[in-house]
């Protein structure tokens, strides 16, 4: 064989061992998926949206409970996560040398690999046990301590690859700093924030620890801040470890929707930048 | 118009004359006088001292790294941004010391408008992008008198036939000539006194840079516009007054048509006849 044949064949080995761990990688995905919808879809109906759960013997019965109380826990922890995670992430790229900002950063990638179960422990013990009461109030915040750091750091990685050509732009036509960061820089970064902003909401709705001992589960329907309140991920749970065929059943539905609310969010993240993208013709 | 006081600064080993234009018996807009520059311990500019006049071209040339963008962007103090950066010396317009400290930057850039070497307009629509100016500084009182002066900025930017159907689409989608005026369509809008150009048509072809040229010429009525130019045939073709720049220091600054043809300095003469950079 000759030096370059030799050459051409190691080349492909690699490429095809490339191709073969790729497919490995996607290999439990794929079980999970198959699983999940196979076994979701059968008890996947219009009821499971509609519904209230019913007592153990009885088939059918639907999540609203739970449905409902995931958004509302979710819309509470975007409503504390959104402002403070992207004004830090302002913060941090308008000042990136400053010892503050990287204690900042330091932080917030702290904060990002704390265990959920550690955030849920905190939320319980500055929401919970002050009022001695699970709250939805106190799920939100535990759900949003999470998001801070992600849309934080999402923020300030966006805004650094904006061009300093465009903030010069601005100030040469006499903006101010601010005014610059706010009708410049911040518009131009957005699509992807919006990104990061949709995908640590995904994230968070899939939680299940840090809402055992804050929001807790609720058997009824509830739209009280100050009541526990039900979820999918603690339903789900429930559900799965208990003895019941039917209860079984509900846990895979579950399961599927909460699957497909986190796809549908990244289908969005992508629809919304691919959208901003074209109005800025590129 | 105040003409500044002559300069108080020994201008060593060069004819005076030929270092700051004072043989013109013109008007001043803009003195500059001993002025140096820093990046932190490095030094940029050298004790630069010049008079630049109204209603003409001024073109800097010089080779890369000879201190002329940063010399235009002290003129209206865009390196204030530049962590560690320190200036030296005076800069006047119209005999007011734009370094003094109640000057407010932010008023100072508002006349004196610049345009940047790479076309950078704002990810919004073409109208948008011109108007941006007139928004921030409360130009307009009105729609009617925003989108009048709109249309103003892009006719003097000989720019509207080409987009006035189009002024609400994407201001990226145009080509990059048509991005750089729009870029001079957003400075004049907030109708400065004077333009600085940090080599506009560098990026561009030939057609889009002699449609800029043009438009330098037509602009010079108005405004007092200073042009950075890496091409020698641009600052010959555009400019009334050349300085060329070496290493930071200005070498000599006269009339184009006797820089390109009789300067007074050897290193001049061999720059402009290319014989180096």
């Amino acid at each position: 064989m000759t030096r370059d044949a030799r050459r051409k064949l190691l080349s492909r080995l690699f490429v095809g061992a490339c191709a073969l761990a790729v497919l490995l990688a996607l290999i439990p995905l794929a079980f999970v998926l198959f699983f999940v919808v196979s076994q979701g879809i059968q008890a996947l109906s219009v009821t499971f949206f509609t519904h209230m759960p019913v007592p153990v013997g009885e088939t059918g019965g639907g999540m609203l409970n739970s449905i409902v109380g995931t958004l509302i826990l979710t819309g509470l922890a975007a409503a504390m996560a959104i402002p403070i995670g992207v004004i830090s992430g302002i913060y941090m790229s308008e000042y990136p040398g400053t010892r503050f900002t990287s204690a900042v950063r330091f932080a917030a990638d702290t904060l990002n690999g704390v265990p959920s179960i550690v955030i849920g422990v905190f939320a319980y013990g500055v929401a919970v046990l002050p009022f001695k009461q699970f709250s939805a109030l106190a799920g939100g915040l535990a759900l949003g301590i999470m998001m801070i750091p992600i849309i934080a750091r999402t923020t300030e990685e966006l805004l650094l690859l904006v061009p300093g050509a465009m903030r010069e732009g601005a100030l040469a036509l006499g903006a101010t700093r601010a005014r610059a960061v706010f009708t410049v820089i911040v518009p131009s970064a957005l699509p992807g924030i919006i990104t990061g902003v949709v995908l640590a909401l995904a994230r968070v709705a899939g939680e299940t620890a840090p809402l055992l001992f804050t929001s807790f589960n609720n058997r009824f329907f509830t739209s009280h801040l100050t009541q526990p309140i039900s979820s999918i991920t603690v339903q789900v749970f429930t559900y799965a470890i208990s003895p019941y065929e039917d209860w079984h059943r509900q846990a895979w539905a579950g399961a599927l929707v909460l699957v497909t609310f986190v796809l549908v969010c990244s289908l969005l993240a992508r629809f919304a930048t691919a959208r901003v993208a074209r109005l800025r013709g590129q | 118009m105040a003409t500044p006081p002559a300069p108080a600064v020994k201008l060593p080993a060069l004819k005076p004359a030929s270092r700051t234009g004072d043989h013109d018996p013109g008007q001043v807009k803009i003195a500059v006088d001993g002025l140096s520059f820093f990046y932190g311990e490095k030094r940029a500019l050298h004790d630069i001292s010049i008079r630049i006049h109204p209603n003409l071209v001024t073109a800097f040339i010089g080779p890369s790294g000879c201190g002329k963008s940063t010399f235009l962007r002290t003129l209206n103090r865009m390196n204030d941004i530049v962590p560690g950066a320190r200036v030296e010396g005076k800069v006047r317009i119209d005999g007011d010391d734009i370094y003094a400290d109640a000057v407010d930057p932010v008023a100072l850039r508002r006349r004196v408008g610049m345009v940047f070497q790479k076309s950078n307009p704002f990810p919004k629509s073409i109208f948008e992008n011109v108007a941006y100016g007139l928004r921030i500084n409360g130009m307009a009182r009105d729609r009617a008198e925003l989108t009048g002066r709109v249309e103003e900025s892009l006719r003097q930017a000989a720019l509207w036939d080409e987009v006035k159907d189009r002024l609400h689409e994407s201001a990226l989608a145009m080509s990059g000539g048509q991005q750089q005026r729009l870029c001079i369509a957003r400075a004049l809008a907030v109708r400065p006194d004077i333009l600085l150009m940090d080599e506009p048509a560098s990026a561009l072809d030939p057609i889009a840079t002699q449609r800029i040229e043009e438009l330098v010429y037509d602009l010079k009525k108005s405004y007092t516009i200073v042009i950075v130019t890496h091409n020698m045939q641009q600052a010959a073709r555009v400019s009334d007054y050349t300085a060329f720049f070496w290493l930071g220091k200005l070498v000599e600054y006269d009339r184009t048509d006797k820089m390109f043809t009789a300067p007074a300095e050897k290193l001049t003469e061999d720059y402009v006849t290319g014989r180096f950079g």
